[in-house]
């Protein structure tokens, strides 16, 4: 008899478990779509296709800029001195949920907001806030600066994560003695490699630009909002009767992404022709070399300053006093706003925490149960577990869910927003798992097997502690991923869970910068207590053990 | 005390990649010889019963009359030491040795006296990651023992090591291992010559 057998289909089954809500989801929003004649009711939607033309080119375009900034980023400066502490500034930022990235982003952007405010009046000369539309833009080209800046930071830790796999310092060290300058070695002899390995996290980032609410909602166009939003509001609207046209709308932007990851896989095919012609051709550009890497520094810093900046305002404005136009500063601190708005706050907070707690805690069952039962290689419908529902809007699954959701009755609400949220986090803590696992030595569990350990024990004693660092990263962005989510809190719910985040969304829309202030601080400091915690506690457990704390 | 490979031949997309029908016998190590990436150490896992999937096999591994080819890895007990010590890097030197060894009386003990056995007597709370070369294999070695195998396969065990050392830990293993079968992989014609058994390819032609 042949052997080794193949495994039982374990791993399957819990990869079809993962997926269910997603496809629950889908199933819901297309039967809801068919049967309540939803795609005419679109069809008459007054300024659809501009909607539509919005969301597809405010996300195209944010793609394209943050992909190019960060490739650029990690291509002229990756290995160079001035590199690890622009990582060190950038990594936090992954923590920032959307909306409190959005919000501090207006924050200073504003009319009245600091820029603004550092501005005048002595070299704008306006003493009072002037009547200019910054934010909100009828174009959304202040959308699409927020989400390339709030996206730069993922992609270039996505790509750092597989930097040393590809063996890019020494492509680029090798490309160099050869002659050719930092740009050009980067080009062709890492960036083909390299960006097989971004095309998830590209799909991913385009998927969500394209149909994010959370950052659309505060610097987005409003007359018409890009379609996202617009089916959010069908989604909300009072009585039943717009749920069809939403679905619809749902189904629409599923449409509109699936033909932009299209559009963006021939794009990459034939640039990936072109920078073959040209490395063929011998060109060296070293003279691109000084202003490549000037003007990644100069966009790395003034994206993460602006960023940081944001939520420095943010902070500002929840103890700010009086704090008249044009002053830089307010005339006097306090924590009036926090005491009034405790009750609401620590309400917030703690639902929040509570669900980021409960959804982080089994998504990690489930995707170590997951990975320990895949053995060494993913197959295809673990695969596509793991990386469907970063690609499917949730703003398409969502009126369907909600749907689902008001047949099965009131009572299952916390059940509900925890699936919803377990869909979209699973994938993000499986993506921050499953290099680190595989990555393992093979022969460590075979080394211990044949000491006699058990899979069983292998897993407990072996696995779980030496993976304890990627453990804890994954918790700590499952977490955040968690504290970010907003449509499936507000609509699973339908608004009976309120947390951080739909808090402070719900008051985007009202003027009162020192509540929203609050909020959002709360939003942003909360993930950020997990990765403070998945950065010290691994060196508090090993500090005696150097094999572990090495990268 | 015996490892019997009962026709036992690997496969790999149809090619074949090993034939072996021998078995080996306590003080008698057998040397498995050929050039990098012909499938020496893809034997050593089928007898391990850690073969990828990718490969297939068939035949039977036969340990002291029982027939092990089904059994999980740990459930073999078939020992295994790489080129490298892979000591466990979350783990003290001690607990190393611990994790091999099963559950019974004076632990402490008796993993303090296979640090002595090796002349590391007191390591047993140092940091595996502050081990040098030498010492890490002898560890390594030991926690291997402490299991009680059966039977012992060596990857390519001393090839990282530099001539001195390697002549040392050599010596040492054999010295260990005489009472139990004992497969050696390596390309180093001193290895085989050292374990003064026969030498085959995985293809079970003499050399």
């Amino acid at each position: 008899m042949a052997w080794p057998r193949k495994p039982p289909h374990l791993a399957e089954g819990l990869a079809a478990l993962t997926l269910l809500p997603v496809l629950a989801g889908l199933a819901g929003t297309v039967v809801l779509a068919w049967s309540g004649n939803g795609i005419a009711a679109l069809a008459v939607s007054p300024g659809l296709a501009r909607s539509a033309a919005l969301s597809f080119g405010t996300g195209l375009a944010a793609t394209v800029l943050a992909t190019s900034l960060a490739l650029l980023i990690i291509g002229a400066l990756a290995g160079t001195p001035g590199f690890s502490p622009l990582r060190r500034l950038l990594s936090p930022l992954l923590a920032l949920p959307h909306a409190a990235a959005a919000l501090g982003l207006a924050f200073l952007f504003v009319p009245s907001g600091w820029i603004a405010r550092a501005l005048s009046p002595w070299a704008t000369g306006w003493t009072v806030p002037p009547d200019l539309m910054i934010l909100n833009d009828p174009y959304g080209i202040s959308l699409t600066l927020g989400l390339a800046a709030k996206e730069v930071p993922f992609l270039l830790l996505m790509a750092l994560a597989v930097w040393p796999q590809m063996d890019a310092p020494r492509r680029l060290m090798l490309a160099a003695s050869l002659g050719h300058g930092r740009i050009t070695s980067f080009a062709f002899a890492v960036l083909p490699a390299l960006a097989r390995n971004l095309r998830l996290p590209i799909h991913a980032v385009l998927a969500y630009s394209m149909t994010s609410v959370e950052m659309a909602l505060v610097l987005g166009p409003t007359l018409p909002a890009p379609l996202a939003v617009q089916v959010l509001r069908w989604t909300q609207a009072p009585g039943l009767a717009d749920q069809p046209k939403a679905a619809a709308g749902g189904l629409l932007l599923l449409a509109l992404v699936i033909g932009a990851i299209a559009l963006c896989e021939a794009t990459a095919r034939l640039l990936s022709h072109l920078l073959t012609h040209l490395a063929a051709s011998g060109h060296r550009a070293t003279r691109l070399d000084a202003p490549g890497r000037g003007f990644a520094r100069t966009a790395a810093i003034g994206m993460a300053a602006g960023l940081f900046a944001g939520q420095a305002g943010l902070l500002l404005w929840s103890v700010a006093g009086l704090w008249p136009f044009p002053r830089v500063l307010p005339q006097n601190v306090s924590l009036d706003v926090w005491t009034r708005a405790m009750g609401a706050l620590t309400g917030a907070l703690a639902n929040t925490a509570a669900l980021g707690v409960l959804v982080t805690a089994l998504s990690l069952c489930l995707g170590l149960a997951l990975l320990q039962s895949a053995g060494t290689k993913l197959s295809a419908p673990l695969t596509a577990a793991i990386y469907l529902p970063l690609l499917i809007p949730q703003i398409t699954l969502m009126p369907g869910l909600a749907a689902l959701l008001l047949r099965l009755g009131t009572g299952f609400v916390w059940p509900a927003v925890i699936l919803g949220h377990m869909a979209f986090v699973l994938p993000y803590v499986l993506l921050s798992l499953t290099g680190p696992w595989h990555s393992l030595d093979p022969r460590l569990p075979q080394i211990a097997a044949s000491l006699g350990a058990s899979p069983a024990r292998i897993f407990w004693r072996l696995r779980l502690p030496m993976l304890l660092p990627a453990v804890l990263s994954a918790a700590a962005l499952g977490f955040a991923v968690s504290i970010g989510q907003y449509l499936p809190t507000l609509l699973l719910s339908g608004g009976r869970i309120p947390t951080l985040t739909t808090e402070a969304l719900a008051l985007a829309s009202g003027g009162n910068h020192r509540l929203i202030g609050a909020f959002s601080v709360l939003q942003m400091a909360l993930p950020a207590v997990g990765f403070l915690v998945a950065l010290i506690l691994p060196r508090v457990i090993f500090a005696h053990r150097k094999g572990m704390l090495s990268p | 005390m015996s490892l019997q490979l009962d026709h036992l031949s690997i496969t790999l997309h149809g090619k074949p990649l090993a034939a072996l029908n021998i078995t080996v016998l306590p003080g008698q190590p057998v040397t498995l010889m050929a050039p990098s990436g012909t499938g020496k150490s893809t034997v050593l896992a089928a007898i391990a019963g850690a073969l990828d999937p990718a490969f297939r096999a068939s035949g039977r591994v036969i340990l002291n009359g029982r027939d092990v080819t089904g059994l999980p890895t740990h459930a073999r007990h078939i020992g295994l030491l790489f080129q490298d010590a892979i000591l466990f890097p979350h783990l003290s030197v001690g607990q190393n040795l611990g994790f091999a060894l099963p559950p019974g009386p004076n632990r402490h003990v008796r993993v303090e006296a296979a640090l002595e056995e090796v002349d590391l007597k007191g390591f047993g709370s140092r940091d595996p990651a502050t081990l040098s070369g030498g010492q890490a294999a002898r560890v390594a070695l030991m926690r291997s023992l402490l299991a009680q195998p059966q039977a012992l396969l060596l990857d390519e065990p001393f090839a990282k090591l530099d001539t001195a050392l390697r002549q040392q830990i050599r010596d040492l293993v054999f010295e260990k291992t005489r009472a139990m079968p004992v497969i050696l992989v390596t390309h180093d014609d001193e290895d085989a010559r050292a374990a003064q058994g026969p030498v085959l390819t995985p293809m079970g032609l003499p050399l």
